[in-house]
């Protein structure tokens, strides 16, 4: 065991922890930015709205992010349409593919977490808030975003959590992540132990800066 | 879609072997979480750190970076120690007698499979993610039910076979519905150590025909129909066993 070898490469893992954030952060945000329309696509009564957002969020959380990421990684060369044109351009980088399949990935998870908040929400507090004379943004304002973000931020955390698990994927399409620094650390010095454990106590401080984060937020919202 | 034809059957062997690795690593799962919700339950500060440090770590460390630490670091630790091991025993022997030559008394190279390695990293994170589902679940027996069995002169042993247990996997149900989904999408990653398993398959299909899309969507509709199927099964199972109060 030789734990020099970290210490040696501190600056390559630390890149690599930088990259995974910011890839991690920015999917998330541009997840939301999907997730918000088709979960409230998924809420409505028209099956002419249900039927597309249904099937985006089926296909998205029933197969694996890792076939999701090859099949636009891999795939997207086979199309003329994309390799040929001026779309090859991002279509070729890692980093692009990595952010648009968990861009989607996150995206559809998350609009579950929505529809799950919205067909949950409890009718009688907007009914006493209309009654109280309430106008609809007051409503939106004071009642239901309140409420949803409360009963939402849990399963939202956890998504985040899965997210920085699952962008250890990234690594593997060349990618220099956390995993990525770890498995070019392990070519150089033949070291798998050390290095993937120094990935591991990386990804450790993430995720559990994360919950720790989500803990006070959550507490803040919590009815007391 | 002649290349896919050409493909189907190494395709299917592909599919097995997923389902071999995710239904073998859902046993070991099962297994590791009943002894950490037992852990975790128990009066035990020894037991229920462990149990506490088991669900923890797992949670804070991805499936790949794991699997990756048990095969390649698994690998090195194992042979690091199967030398030093032979290395000690036969400094031993040249102690006691001064003509002993050097020989392997255990294996130099243990190769680890990736199969074996694949089962355990899942079994072992999904352990720990039961583990959470049990301890809830066993929580959520009524205390009456128990009561009832002690005042019938049940055992410990026949309260757990007869009561506990059953009554426990009625509300655990659910929460391995969902870990066995999750389950099921992370045997995807098993071709990363080389397994040749369906994605590891579809990828050299995929290179040597030119056509990856095709072939990654084919797996794609079959992990689509896996785990289609498996919810239909859990959304019966959970009917059958559900308490009825009717």
């Amino acid at each position: 065991m030789d734990f020099s070898i970290f210490i040696n490469e501190y600056q390559f893992y630390l890149a690599g922890l930088w990259t995974t954030i910011w890839l991690v952060a920015l999917s998330l945000l541009l997840g939301l930015f999907i997730a918000v329309p088709v979960g409230l696509l998924r809420s409505s009564e028209n099956w002419l709205f249900k039927g597309p957002a249904w099937s985006f969020m089926y296909f998205f959380r029933g197969t694996p992010l890792l076939v999701q990421l090859f099949l636009i990684y891999y795939g997207a060369a086979q199309f003329d349409l994309i390799h040929e044109t001026w779309l090859w351009h991002y279509f070729q980088e890692a980093w692009f593919c990595a952010l648009l399949a968990f861009t989607l990935n996150t995206g559809a998870y998350t609009a579950e977490i929505i529809r799950g908040v919205i067909s949950t929400m409890p009718k009688s507090e907007l009914e006493a808030a209309k009654a109280y004379g309430m106008s609809e943004g007051q409503i939106l304002r004071r009642i239901t975003l309140p409420n949803s973000l409360r009963r939402a931020l849990p399963a939202y955390s956890n998504e985040i959590i899965f997210m920085i698990h699952g962008s250890a994927i990234a690594g593997i399409v060349t990618i220099v992540d956390i995993t990525g620094a770890a498995r070019v650390v392990n070519a150089r010095y033949y070291a798998p132990f050390e290095a993937y454990f120094g990935a591991a106590l990386l990804y450790m401080c993430l995720t559990f800066s994360v919950i720790f984060a989500f803990k006070k937020w959550e507490s803040r919202y919590s009815t007391r | 879609m002649v290349e896919l034809q050409n493909y189907a059957g190494i395709l299917l062997e592909g599919a097995w072997l997923t389902i071999q690795v995710a239904l073998l690593s859902l046993l070991l799962a099962v297994f590791l979480g009943l002894l950490g919700a037992l852990a975790k339950l128990s009066h035990s500060v020894f037991f229920k750190s462990i149990g506490t440090l088991y669900t923890t770590l797992i949670r804070g460390i991805p499936d790949l970076i794991l699997m990756l630490l048990i095969f390649f670091g698994g690998q090195v630790l194992v042979n690091n120690l199967s030398y030093s091991l032979n290395e000690w025993l036969n400094q031993m022997f040249s102690r006691f007698n001064p003509t002993h030559e050097w020989s392997a008394y255990l294996p130099d190279y243990i190769n680890i499979s990736p199969y074996i390695a694949g089962i355990i990293t899942i079994g072992f994170i999904f352990g720990a993610y039961m583990a959470e589902t049990f301890r809830g679940a066993f929580l959520a027996v009524e205390k009456g039910q128990l009561e009832a069995a002690t005042a019938y002169g049940m055992n410990k042993y026949k309260l757990f076979v007869r009561v506990m247990f059953p009554q426990m996997m009625r509300h655990a149900l659910p929460g391995i519905g969902n870990n066995w989904l999750v389950l099921l999408k992370t045997t995807a990653l098993v071709s990363v150590i080389g397994l040749q398993d369906m994605v590891k398959i579809a990828g050299d299909a995929g290179g040597s025909t030119q056509q990856p899309f095709t072939f990654y969507i084919a797996i794609a509709l079959v992990f689509l129909f896996f785990t289609s199927v498996s919810s239909l099964l859990f959304s019966w199972a959970e009917r059958k066993y559900t308490i009825k109060t009717r």
